[in-house]
């Protein structure tokens, strides 16, 4: 590990990755710490993604892609089901990643680009520079050592604690962090080729509970619910367990995966004198589904891309670097996100009973996209009688 | 009185969920394991949200 480098990415995750591997591509030298023994592992996620999004970064790989999905099934409170089918979705659907294959292939590509990558290597507080944010402190293999960088890509994740040091408030709202777990369950009926959703208060309260299969007879069976709907008796794991039991007695927990995801307005300003916060710890999951992955690897890139022409221009000052918060938020991502948080506000509103209508008229729905934004204008159309509260809804995705 | 953060480290499956949430930054995921130093408050948010349950504030009233 050097002294200096131009850049320093804290994390190896999806947006490490990205960040380290365009700014090495693009000339920079690049230092990326990982502080877990491997990359990749323990796995915190659902692995969900859509396909179109990942073709931005880069082909499916076989040996990174658990499952191909071409249709979804969410389950209302009272047991109606929605199919959105794969003959309407069009090729716009989605894949189950292997996270653990994934993550490290895509390090792989950063230290082919010329990145430095370091393991059990972990930030332990900011180097601070006249007010500017100017490298890390980090211990690796026993010794703690300065390393100097020209700009820091933070992308520590839902845990982030780097950008608290530089003395931004990363706190995500207790009601605004779903309270995650998830089994990799074996030995079941399902559907390889089709993620279901369940919603209901008594299933997942302000949340909800996915399959997402990971092969003939495996999926990944998780809930998310909100913070502030957890507590002794009733935390994530205890619902989880309920539904289990409930719909797949027979099944073998083969792996059990905890986590928490934001669903929270993204941080007011993601970049500071000297610093880019990328992915989760930028807080930039999307606020409906809880999906990062897309989001990590955009934000990622972009960081890169912005963090190395400021350094080739040699101001890396937060006005400066500004482009990249401005660049993300302009994106598609970044309008999905405003527009979701929005969604989501009003969606936990809704009672049980009002789920059931919504979700039971609209049988086989006719979309032209397979989005959650296709979805809501399917169901604002065909509820007349909701108009009053869909209104509210219709502001919001117009 | 003061309140005290237990962490039952048999039960937490250090996902770092409750970091995220601490308004005093007082916890920290390192690896495999969490730590808390003596930022915290005792206001128990990292407790409720916890998805395993593997914390608990205590009252250590020192009588």
């Amino acid at each position: 590990m050097k002294q200096e480098y131009d850049i320093l990415v804290i994390g190896g995750g999806p947006g490490g990755a990205l960040a380290a591997k365009t700014a090495a591509l693009a000339g920079c030298s690049v230092c990326l710490i990982e502080k877990r023994p491997a990359i990749g592992v323990p796995v915190r996620c659902a692995e969900g993604v859509g396909e179109e999004l990942l073709r931005e970064f880069c082909e499916p790989d076989p040996k990174w892609i658990s499952a191909k999905i071409d249709g979804a099934r969410i389950v209302a409170p009272d047991g109606t089901t929605l199919d959105l089918k794969p003959e309407m979705a069009g090729n716009e659907v989605g894949f189950i990643l292997d996270r653990k294959v994934f993550d490290r292939e895509l390090v792989w590509q950063a230290a082919e680009a010329g990145a430095d990558v370091f393991v059990k290597a972990r930030a332990v507080d900011a180097i601070m520079q006249r007010g500017a944010v100017a490298g890390a402190k980090v211990e690796y293999g026993g010794v703690q050592r300065d390393v100097r960088a020209k700009v820091v890509i933070a992308a520590d994740g839902v845990e982030s604690k780097f950008a608290r040091w530089c003395g931004i408030d990363t706190t995500v709202p207790m009601r605004e962090l779903e309270t995650c777990a998830q089994y990799v369950l074996s030995n079941i009926d399902i559907d390889p080729h089709k993620t279901v959703f369940y919603l209901g208060t008594e299933i997942a309260p302000e949340g909800y509970v996915w399959i997402f299969p990971k092969g003939e007879r495996t999926a990944n069976v998780g809930i998310g619910i909100s913070g502030r709907k957890s507590g002794d008796g009733h935390r994530a794991r205890d619902y989880l367990d309920a539904f289990v039991r409930d719909r797949f007695p027979g099944g073998k927990k083969t792996e059990l995966i905890i986590g928490g995801v934001s669903v929270c307005k993204p941080l007011e300003s993601t970049v500071a004198d000297g610093l880019i916060i990328v992915g989760d710890a930028a807080r930039v999951s999307d606020p409906i589904t809880g999906g990062g992955i897309y989001n990590a690897m955009l934000t990622g890139k972009l960081a890169g891309q912005v963090a190395a022409e400021c350094i080739a221009a040699g101001d890396t000052r937060k006005a400066a670097l500004a482009k990249y918060d401005l660049l993300w938020r302009e994106s598609r991502m970044g309008k999905a996100i405003a527009r979701n948080h929005a969604v989501k506000e009003f969606f936990i509103t809704l009672d049980d009973r009002k789920l059931n209508d919504l979700l039971s008229s609209v049988k086989n729905i006719n979309l032209d996209e397979f989005s959650t934004l296709t979805l809501i204008k399917e169901l604002i159309k065909r509820n007349p009688r909701l108009l009053l509260e869909l209104r509210t809804l219709q502001k919001i995705i117009s | 009185m003061c309140a005290m953060l237990q962490i039952r480290r048999e039960i937490c499956g250090y996902c770092g969920a409750c970091v995220s949430v601490c308004p005093e930054g007082a916890l920290e995921l390192i690896d495999a394991y969490l730590t808390v130093d003596d930022h915290c408050i005792g206001c128990g948010i990292c407790a409720r949200i916890c998805p395993l349950g593997a914390l608990e504030v205590t009252d250590e009233t020192g009588i």
